[in-house]
């Protein structure tokens, strides 16, 4: 029996970065909010302490903090020539699961979007011509610049007191920062990090080369910071244990560390956890949605109606929350027609490994985000037109981690075990380094996210299904990044040098990102995107969806940035908009 | 009813009012439960308080909130945690892992113990700067896990039916990596019996262990009834983790991996450190449960 609860105004599915913003600005607007999260609270002093935050086999191998394939989990094929198996245990990519969602075990590297990436198709056409993009391939402009986003760019990173050096202020173009960059209002909230040794060595280098080598923005932060909800960041200690870790010393970037304190004081917020919504209802126009079904974690299932229901899931749980509701027309790979799963895509990036005889690099020091990185080979920063491929991605050395089960590095003639595994682990753990590039992955009429015929979860619901492949495009991008890559790296001065360029067939089992996009998108028109600009459903007014599900395709950056600034977009939309005028935003 | 939900409550907290004082536990009721689990917390198979079916009906009664929550529908049996007006924490509730301590076999029959310790010498041999897997703990390690939350697949999606996908649609076996481990060793003895004159591989030469071992990785060696390849990538993974994990595991004893590689282990503050560029870091290693001197 389902139970219905007293109505509320807001609904918010998920309390993860986008859940936790919205949800302080709304509440800021007087509405009554209700959250409601599938996982645990979580907080640093009883979650992550570094009593026992340090501890590479728990969160690391074992992804302690992350949702349990049991409870729920995907199916995946390369092609729709192959039948989808279940994803069993996670592997490239890694689903969150608790407050503050994918916010307590980033790496909280906070890149902004190029100007260009918002309005991709036009701007490709207009430069190379129709006929240099693949045919099947599907990107589209997003229905916004980045001069909308701006000011919403800026209030993110001033929510998480960014560490960085902008490159672009007002037009202006700033030394030791990155000179691509759209430009931005004011400097970053605090200044770089420190750089070790790795970093600094690939920077100078770049920069012999007559690159532009510049620090990766980061949430993990140099100095103390509080930010204007009047919450306190403290200094990151370069600790190693950030990436799939969440931070013992209050320095990383969360929700947690962020807006949390702030709005758990605020009368008008509740959270409810381990509470997994399973549906989002409609009323009987199926025009409107009427709030959302949630079971706790007894098995209760209880219904919550809501003026406003806001999506806030992570790209995939949202894609597959729509799916399961039925609210808007799934997408037919056949037909190319519909738009709930259309424009899935992910991220390409690749590597180069460099062996030294003189050097420690002493790879622990280090924090999810510390880097020195180059963007001359990002989104459209360079001339496409003798390469053959369109996209493109930042690279650098970035020095996320020391840990050992992870990261021990032989060359790679080695043997796998055995003397001289064992020898050449020993010699080369502190004077080995690797360092990476992160690139762009844009849809494609085959890539899509549908419902599984043969696999449920514990409720019986089917499992959403995953068909994508790498395309030749992103192949050869990523060879001509890491050839890049690769010269700057032989400029170190390695005794040997190796290069990992992405390679075919995708692989679900080897960890890459967690930049899943797509699958909702947002655009210009009901017929190819599933959201209008400020992220609405075209078919359910109130219902607005958030994170990366919105973007059409992926740029070569991290895509939290401009996740949270499209949060605080969609905010104001509703508190300035939506709320005087209840309905769709944009008319067509 | 939308959906058929499970009988069993996967609940993994309860919250219990002990005095004025609110106590979490976390408890494991059902294979579904939703949230944090240590994996240490329960790798030695001790019991976890409260863990008994009988035990929750009752906890579920006395299901109460503390003034950092409250139940929005107190006549109703709502089973959420109410988060509001505060942090919903008290003092001490997190999970710490349960420090793993040398003894006899858990999972492992002594047979095949030693089994595991002949094959982890040899994945990890001793060498005189650094001693070998069996040394440092490695099938001490995997014995724990596997008779832990690791070993039984735990949280994972077991559900059938089950096929041979493609390499890159991941592992599809429908075995716990505990029963993984029991097959391939009994068919490994049965393999190394039949070729070496009836004795076990703890008994062959390094040489023939090598050979062995090889065999397995290139798929040369066939186990009965099983992938002995993928026995040897479990195994290989297992061993590694043994040798660096942070030794309250039971591996990685006196911290060999990680002085052999120069590894500071559970150090949480390298301020000092970060731009003292080709320096050695001069500290020795900690680990989570601290070091002995
Ligand atoms: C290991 C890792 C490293 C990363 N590093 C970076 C980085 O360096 N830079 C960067 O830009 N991005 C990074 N990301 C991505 C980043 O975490 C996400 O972009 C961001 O968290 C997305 O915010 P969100 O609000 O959309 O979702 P999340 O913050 O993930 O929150 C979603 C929440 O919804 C909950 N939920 C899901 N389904 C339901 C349901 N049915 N009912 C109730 N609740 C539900 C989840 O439990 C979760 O708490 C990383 C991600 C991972 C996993
Ligand atoms: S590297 Fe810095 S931000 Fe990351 S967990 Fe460690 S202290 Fe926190």
């Amino acid at each position: 029996m389902t139970r219905k609860l007293p109505a509320t105004d807001v609904v918010i599915v998920g309390l993860g970065w986008t859940g936790s913003i919205l949800a302080h600005e709304l509440t800021g607007a007087g509405l009554n909010v209700v959250a409601i999260e599938r996982g645990p609270w979580r907080d640093t002093a009883t979650d992550f302490p570094p009593a026992y935050a340090q501890d590479e086999l728990r969160y690391r191998i074992r992804h302690d903090l992350f949702l349990r394939p049991e409870q729920l989990t995907m199916t995946f094929r390369n092609n729709a020539s192959q039948t989808a198996l279940p994803i069993r245990s996670w592997g490239s990519f890694m689903p969150p699961n608790g407050v503050g969602g994918g916010g307590v075990h980033w790496n909280a590297e906070t890149w902004r979007f190029l100007p260009s990436d918002f309005e991709l198709r036009t701007h490709l056409v207009g430069r190379y011509g129709e006929k240099f993009l693949p045919e099947d391939m599907t990107i589209q402009d997003w229905g916004i610049t980045y001069d909308d986003l701006e000011p919403h760019y800026d209030k993110f990173e001033y929510l998480c007191g960014t560490s960085g050096k902008a490159g672009n202020i007002r037009g202006l173009i700033q030394a030791g920062g990155n000179p691509f960059e759209g430009a931005r209002s004011r400097e970053y909230p605090t200044p770089p990090q420190k750089q070790p040794y790795g970093p600094t060595l690939f920077a100078q280098a770049a920069q012999g080369m007559g690159y532009k080598p510049f620090p990766q923005p980061s949430g993990n932060l140099s100095q103390p910071y509080t930010n204007p909800l009047g919450v306190t960041i403290g200094p990151c200690t370069y600790c190693g244990f950030c990436e799939w870790f969440g931070c013992g010393n209050y320095s990383k970037a969360s929700p947690q560390t962020t807006i949390l304190p702030a709005l758990i004081r605020r009368p008008n917020f509740e959270a409810r956890t381990q509470c997994e919504v399973s549906k989002i209802n409609l009323d009987k126009s199926g025009k409107r949605a009427s709030g959302v079904t949630y079971v706790d974690s007894s098995g209760n299932e209880w219904e919550q109606p809501a003026d406003l229901v806001l999506l806030c899931a992570f790209q995939l749980f949202n894609v597959q929350l729509l799916l399961t509701s039925g609210i808007g027309k799934p997408y037919d790979p056949r037909a190319g027609e519909g738009v709930i799963g259309r424009n899935y895509s992910y991220q390409v990036t690749s590597s180069v490994g460099a062996f030294f005889d003189d050097k420690i690099f002493n790879p622990f020091i280090a924090s999810g985000s510390i880097g020195m990185c180059i963007d001359e080979f990002n989104g459209d920063n360079f001339d496409h037109g003798p390469h053959g491929f369109v996209g493109g991605g930042y690279m650098g050395a970035v020095q996320t981690n020391g840990r050992p089960i992870q990261t021990a590095r032989t060359p790679r003639a080695t043997p796998r075990w055995g003397a001289e595994w064992k020898k050449a682990v020993a010699k080369s753990y502190l004077s080995s380094y690797e360092s990476v590039t992160h690139g762009s992955c844009y849809s494609y009429r085959d890539v899509h996210l549908d419902l599984d015929p043969t696999y449920t979860d514990r409720f019986g619901r089917k499992l959403m299904r995953l068909t994508f492949d790498f395309h030749d495009n992103e192949l050869k991008m990523s060879t001509y990044l890491t050839d890049r890559l690769a010269e700057v790296v032989q400029k170190m001065g390695p005794r040997q040098l190796e290069k990992h360029p992405r390679r075919g067939p995708y692989d679900v089992t080897v960890y890459q990102t967690t930049h899943t996009c797509g699958g909702a998108i947002m655009g210009v028109e009901p017929k190819t995107s599933a959201l209008n600009r400020y992220l609405q459903s075209w078919d359910v007014p109130n219902l607005f969806v958030m994170g990366a599900t919105a973007f059409p395709q992926n740029p070569g950056y991290n895509p939290t940035d401009t996740v949270g600034a499209l949060a605080y977009w969609t905010a104001d939309a509703i508190v300035n908009r939506y709320l005087k005028s209840p309905g769709p935003l944009v008319q067509i | 009813m939308l959906f058929s939900v499970d009988a069993s409550p996967p609940w993994n907290f309860v919250f219990t009012i002990q005095g004025s004082t609110m106590v979490a536990k976390e408890i494991r009721l059902s294979a579904n439960a939703i949230g944090k689990i240590a994996p240490g917390a329960h790798s030695t198979g001790e019991g976890i308080p409260g863990s008994s079916r009988s035990d929750f009906g009752m906890r579920r009664r006395q299901f109460l909130v503390s003034t950092a929550m409250t139940l929005v529908f107190s006549a109703t049996s709502a089973q959420a945690l109410v988060v509001k007006d505060g942090l919903p924490w008290p003092p001490s509730a997190g999970t710490p892992p349960t420090t793993i301590h040398p003894g006899p076999w858990v999972y492992f029959t002594p047979e095949e113990g030693a089994v595991v310790e002949a094959l982890v010498d040899r994945l990890i041999p001793p060498d005189p700067q650094t001693p070998g897997g069996k040394d440092a703990g490695c099938a001490v390690f995997i014995d724990r896990q596997l008779a832990g939350s690791y070993g039984s697949a735990e949280g994972l999606y077991m559900h059938g039916p089950f096929a041979d996908g493609t390499p890159e649609q991941g592992d599809q076996s429908p075995l716990t990596p505990a029963a993984r481990y029991r097959q391939a060793l009994a068919a490994l003895d049965k393999y190394c019996r039949a070729a070496y004159a009836g004795k076990p591989f703890a008994q062959i030469s390094d040489d023939e262990k090598d050979k062995v071992l090889s065999g397995l990785e290139k798929d040369e060696v066939q186990l009965e009834g099983t992938s002995g390849r993928a026995f040897f990538e479990y195994l290989l993974q297992n061993t590694r983790e043994g040798f660096f994990a942070d030794p309250v595991y039971g591996g990685n004893r006196d911290m060999v991996g990680w002085k052999m590689v120069g590894f500071p282990g559970a150090r949480y503050d390298y301020r000092d450190w970060v731009e003292r560029h080709n320096e050695r870091y001069p500290l020795p290693p900690v680990g989570i449960a601290g070091r002995r001197e």
